[in-house]
C-alpha cells in the first residue's frame, strides 16, 4: 500500500450559514485515481477546493505529505487544478499559457521551450504552440488545461469536472486518454464529477457524496456491486430500491413474499431496504417465479430491453436481452447472491440521503 | 420581394443621414472653411500656423500637460478603486458602484462650483487646515486647483470602464494563475492589467480628450491665470471675435483629439463608453 | 489584511467624491451667507431660489431642452438604428462613425462648430441649443438601441413572418417590446446628457438664453449666491432619481440578464 499523500481531517465548512460540509475527513494515497462523486450540491466541488486552497474550510486541517497546508494560499501549493472552465488565459499564446507556471518559478528558456514541447505532444496537440486560445475547440483548449498544469510537475492533479462542458463522443474519448496521462506521469488524480459512469470507468477509487458528508469510499466494483446505502445504491446505475422485512438470517421478506438471500446478522423482523439491480431480474414463466406480474413498458436499449414489471404493487425494473411484450403475464426470479440487503438511514449522515430521496 | 422589404427599413435611417449632413458634416465644413481663411475671406495658413505663436503653444503644452497628470492620476486612482469594487460580495457590488457613478450624474458646473468653494481661501478645506493649526494652503487660480477639479470631474469616466472590464473576467482565470504559483502582484501585472487594457483606453480617452479641452473649470477655478488651449479658443470666438482664428485653432485641438484616440485605438475597444 | 485596505480606500474615494457635495447640500440650509460659518438651519435660500426670475427661467429651459431634444432624438435615433440594422456592413459602419463624431469630438469644437453655421442662417436662441442637444443626443440613442437589434430579434421577427404576421404587425408585436429596454436607456442617457451639457449650450445659446449650466457659470465668474446651494441639492437629487430609475427601474433588470 502506498502512502497517504493528502488528508483532509475533520473538515467543516459553509457559506452564508449553509453548512457544505460537515466533519469531513478523508484521505488520498499516492498514485491514486481518486474520484469525489455525487449530485451537484453534494459538496465535492467545495472538497475540491480546499485541497487546491481556493476556499478556506473554516474547521479541519489539510495536510500535504505530512505537511499541514491549510493556511498556504493555492499559489504556495504543489499541486495544480484543471478548471472546469478551462480558466486559459485569453490574451495569451498557447505557448504562453503553458509557460506562465514555469516562467512564475523563474526556468531557463530552454527548459520551458522542452516543457512546452513536451506537454503539447503528452496531449497530442503538437505544433500549437503559436495559436490563440479562441482559435481552439472545446476539447483541444480542455487538453491545453491539462498540459498547462501537468508541466509544473504537481505531486497532484486536481480536476473539477473536466469532461462536463464537452459532447458525449469527445467525453468517451478523454475519459481514455485521462487514464494514459495518469498512468505516464505516475502522479496522483483527483477528480471530481457527477457523471457515475465517469467515474466508475477511471478511478483507483470513488468517493460518494451526498450533502455534505461521504455516503462510501472504495473500488469501482465495491461501489456498484454492494452498495452500503439506499442513496448511492440509486445513485450509481438503476436500481430497484423495496422496502423488506428481515426475517432471520437469509431470509428476506419483500412485498409479501420471502426471498432467499445471503446476509446474515440483521437479526429478526426488522425493516430494511432491499436492492435489486435491473439485470439481475430474471423474467421466467409465470408459474416458474417467485411472484409474478404483468410487463407494463418496454423499451429497446441497444444491448438489452428494458421492461417494467407491476408485481405486488411495485414497478420492478428490469433489463434482460429477451423481450416480453407489454402486457404479459411473467414470473420474476432473483438469484439470492444478487440481494443487497441494507439497514434503513438511522445515523446523522444516512438521514440526509433520506431528505434527498 | 426580400430586397424590397429590406431597402424600406433602410429608408428608416434617412433623416438620421439628412441630420448628420446637416449638423455634424456641415459644421465642421464651416469650420475647415473659417480655419483657412481670414476675416476678409482670402485663404491663409495664419490661422492654423498660428499655434505656434508664443501664447498659443504655451497654453497648449499646458493643455498637454494637465490632460496628461490628470489622465493618469485617474488611471492610478482607478484601478485600486476598480479592485476594491470587486472584492466586494456581489450583492453589494451593484448598490456601491452605484454609489460611485453617482456624482458623474451631477450637473458638471455644481461639481466645479462645490470644488471652488473647498478650495478657495476662505474656504471649507483652509478653515480646516487652520483649525488644526497647519498653514493654509493657496491653491486658488493654479494649476493645480485646476488639475485637482478635472480629477474629481472625470475620475468616473476612468473607474467605470476599467471597472467593468474587470468585472468581465472569469474567477477562474485569476484562480488558475494563483494555482499556476502566481502571487497577487505577479496576477495583476500578467493577468488583470492586460485583460483590463480595454477598459483602461476608453476610459484615458473619456478623461484625456475633456481635460485637454476643457475651458470651463480653467476659467473658474484658474482665475484667468491659468489659460489652456480652450481659454485660448474660446476668448478669441466670445471676446476678440476672430472667429477666423478661434476656427484655426479648433482645427488643431482637434487634431490632437483625433491623434490621441488613433492611438488609443489602435489597442482598445470601444466597450466602455456605456454607462453601466 | 488586504481587504481591510480595499475597505479603507473605498472609503477615502468615497470622501473624496462626496465631501464636496455634502458640504453644498450642508451650505444650502446654512442661515449665514458665510461658507464657513453655521449661523443655524434656514430654507430662506430655497425661497429666494423659487422667487428668482432668472433662475426659473434657466430651470425651466433646460428641463425643456433636455426633455425635448432627448424625446426628438429617441426618435430620430431609434429609426436610424432600425434603418442601420437592415443595411449591409458598409452602411452600418459608415452610420456609426458619423454617430461617433460628436460623441468623441472635443464638445467645445461641436459647440464651435455648430455656432458657426447657425449663425450663418439663423439668430442664436432656444431654437439652435434644441438643435445643437438633439445632435450630441442622437448617438447615444443610436449605441443604446443597436445592441437590443442584434440580439435575438431577427430570428424572432422572422419566425413572427413564418407565422403569418404582417411585417408591420411584428414589428410592434415582437421588435419593439425587444428594444424598448433600449429606447428607454437611450432616452434617459441623452436626457442626463443634455442635462450636464455645458460647452455646446455655452456657444449655441445667444444672448439672454440660459440653461442652468450657463446660468451657475455666469454666476460663478461673479460670485457664489447661497440660493446656488439651494439648486445644487436639488438638481443632485434629480440625479439621484434618474439613476436609480436607470439603475433598479425596468429596464436595468433586461441589462443584469444580458
Amino acid at each position: 500500500m502506498s502512502k497517504r499523500l493528502i488528508d483532509l481531517q475533520h473538515i467543516t465548512k459553509s457559506f452564508d450559514g449553509q453548512t457544505v460540509l460537515d466533519d469531513l475527513s478523508l484521505y488520498i494515497r499516492e498514485n491514486e485515481f481518486l474520484t469525489l462523486l455525487g449530485p451537484s450540491g453534494c459538496g465535492k466541488t467545495t472538497t475540491l477546493r480546499i485541497i487546491g486552497g481556493f476556499e478556506r474550510p473554516d474547521a479541519g486541517r489539510v495536510v500535504f505529505d505530512g505537511q499541514d497546508i491549510t493556511d498556504l494560499a493555492p499559489n504556495e501549493r504543489q499541486l495544480n487544478t484543471v478548471f472546469q472552465k478551462y480558466a486559459l488565459f485569453p490574451h495569451m499564446t498557447i505557448a504562453e499559457n503553458i509557460a506562465f507556471g514555469l516562467k512564475i518559478k523563474k526556468k531557463s528558456k530552454a527548459y520551458i521551450e522542452d516543457k512546452i514541447k513536451y506537454a503539447l505532444k503528452l496531449v497530442n496537440l503538437d505544433g500549437f504552440e503559436k495559436r490563440g486560445v479562441d482559435s481552439l475547440s472545446g476539447g483541444q483548449q480542455q487538453r491545453i488545461a491539462i498540459a498547462r498544469a501537468i508541466v509544473n510537475e504537481p505531486k497532484v492533479l486536481l480536476l473539477d469536472e473536466p469532461l462536463g462542458a464537452l459532447d458525449l463522443k469527445l467525453r468517451q474519448d478523454m475519459q481514455y486518454e485521462l487514464i494514459r496521462l495518469k498512468n505516464e506521469l505516475g502522479i496522483t488524480f483527483v477528480y471530481v464529477t457527477h457523471d457515475q459512469e465517469e467515474a466508475l470507468t477511471m478511478s483507483d477509487t470513488v468517493v460518494v457524496m451526498n450533502q455534505g458528508y461521504i455516503q462510501q469510499i472504495g473500488t469501482p466494483q465495491d461501489i456498484y456491486n454492494e452498495p452500503t446505502n439506499a442513496f448511492v445504491a440509486d445513485f450509481i446505475g438503476e436500481s430497484n430500491i423495496i422496502d423488506g422485512i428481515m426475517q432471520r438470517d437469509r431470509l428476506v421478506r419483500i412485498l409479501g413474499v420471502d426471498f432467499p438471500c445471503v446476509d446474515e446478522g440483521f437479526g429478526s423482523n426488522v425493516p430494511v431496504d432491499v436492492v435489486i439491480r435491473p439485470e439481475d431480474v430474471e423474467l421466467v414463466a409465470p408459474e416458474d417465479g417467485m411472484i409474478s406480474g404483468d410487463v407494463t413498458s418496454l423499451v429497446f436499449k441497444g444491448v438489452h430491453w428494458e421492461m417494467e414489471v407491476l408485481a405486488h404493487g411495485y414497478e420492478w425494473l428490469v433489463q434482460a436481452t429477451q423481450m416480453r411484450p407489454v402486457g404479459s403475464h411473467v414470473g420474476i426470479r432473483v438469484d439470492p447472491f444478487n440481494i443487497q440487503i441494507m439497514n434503513k438511514p438511522e445515523s446523522n449522515d444516512e438521514k440526509a440521503v433520506e431528505t434527498d430521496a | 420581394m426580400r430586397k424590397i422589404r429590406g431597402l424600406k427599413r433602410q429608408l428608416l435611417a434617412g433623416p438620421y443621414l439628412v441630420w448628420i449632413a446637416a449638423f455634424t458634416l456641415l459644421p465642421l465644413m464651416v469650420i475647415l472653411y473659417y480655419a483657412f481663411t481670414t476675416t476678409s475671406g482670402h485663404p491663409t495658413l495664419l490661422n492654423v500656423t498660428s499655434i505656434f505663436a508664443s501664447v498659443h503653444f504655451k497654453s497648449l503644452l499646458l493643455s498637454l500637460e494637465l490632460a496628461f497628470l490628470c489622465t493618469a492620476a485617474c488611471l492610478l486612482l482607478s484601478y485600486p478603486l476598480a479592485l476594491a469594487l470587486s472584492s466586494l460580495k456581489t450583492k453589494r457590488q451593484g448598490f456601491i458602484v452605484f454609489i460611485f457613478i453617482l456624482p458623474m450624474w451631477m450637473n458638471f458646473m455644481l461639481r466645479i462650483l462645490a470644488w471652488k468653494m473647498l478650495l478657495s481661501n476662505n474656504g471649507v478645506i483652509n478653515m480646516v487646515l487652520e483649525a488644526v493649526g497647519l498653514p493654509a494652503l493657496d491653491v486658488m487660480n493654479t494649476p493645480f486647483a485646476v488639475v485637482f477639479c478635472m480629477i474629481y470631474d472625470f475620475l468616473p469616466f476612468m473607474a467605470l470602464p476599467i471597472y467593468n472590464s474587470m468585472s468581465r473576467i472569469d474567477k477562474g482565470i485569476l484562480e488558475a494563475a494563483q494555482d499556476l504559483g502566481a502571487g497577487r502582484a505577479t496576477t495583476f501585472f500578467r493577468i488583470i492589467l492586460p485583460l483590463t487594457a480595454p477598459g483602461a483606453v476608453s476610459g484615458t480617452i473619456m478623461v484625456f480628450v475633456p481635460a485637454l479641452t476643457s475651458f470651463a473649470i480653467s476659467d473658474l477655478l484658474g482665475g484667468g491665470k491659468v489659460l489652456l488651449i480652450g481659454n485660448v479658443i474660446e476668448q478669441a470666438f466670445i471676446q476678440e471675435y476672430n472667429w477666423n482664428l478661434g476656427s484655426g485653432l479648433s482645427l488643431v485641438l482637434m487634431v490632437f483629439v483625433i491623434a490621441s484616440m488613433a492611438l488609443m485605438n489602435s489597442r482598445g475597444d470601444e466597450g466602455g463608453v456605456g454607462i453601466c | 489584511m488586504l481587504k481591510k485596505l480595499y475597505k479603507l480606500y473605498l472609503v477615502l474615494i468615497f470622501l473624496f467624491l462626496y465631501l464636496p457635495i455634502g458640504v453644498l447640500i450642508v451650505l444650502s440650509f446654512n442661515d449665514s451667507k458665510s461658507k464657513v460659518q453655521w449661523g443655524g438651519f434656514t430654507l430662506k435660500w430655497y425661497g429666494s431660489l423659487f422667487s428668482s426670475e432668472s433662475i426659473l427661467e434657466a430651470f425651466w429651459m433646460t428641463i425643456f431642452i433636455s426633455l425635448g431634444s432627448a424625446l426628438i432624438a429617441t426618435v430620430i435615433g431609434t429609426l436610424a438604428a432600425l434603418g442601420a440594422d437592415a443595411m449591409k456592413k458598409r452602411g452600418q459602419a459608415f452610420l456609426i462613425g458619423a454617430a461617433n463624431i460628436p460623441l468623441l469630438n472635443a464638445d467645445i469644437v461641436t459647440g464651435i462648430s455648430l455656432m458657426l453655421l447657425f449663425v450663418r442662417f439663423t439668430r442664436l436662441g432656444m431654437n439652435t441649443v434644441l438643435l445643437a442637444h438633439i445632435t450630441f443626443n442622437i448617438p447615444y440613442v443610436i449605441l443604446n438601441v443597436m445592441p437590443k437589434l442584434k440580439q435575438e430579434s431577427r430570428t424572432t421577427y422572422e419566425a413572427a413572418l413564418d407565422l403569418g404576421a404582417t411585417p408591420l404587425y411584428a414589428f410592434f408585436k415582437i421588435t419593439w417590446p425587444q428594444i424598448l429596454p433600449g429606447v428607454l436607456s437611450g432616452f434617459l442617457m441623452a436626457m442626463t446628457m443634455s442635462l450636464d451639457d455645458f460647452s455646446v449650450t455655452y456657444f449655441t445659446k445667444g444672448a439672454g438664453v440660459n440653461t442652468l449650466s450657463t446660468m451657475i457659470y455666469t454666476e460663478m465668474r461673479k460670485g457664489i449666491r447661497p440660493e446656488m446651494y439651494a439648486l445644487s441639492t436639488l438638481l443632485f437629487l434629480i440625479a439621484l432619481t434618474l439613476l436609480l430609475i436607470m439603475n433598479f427601474g425596468p429596464s436595468a433588470k433586461e441589462k443584469e440578464k444580458s
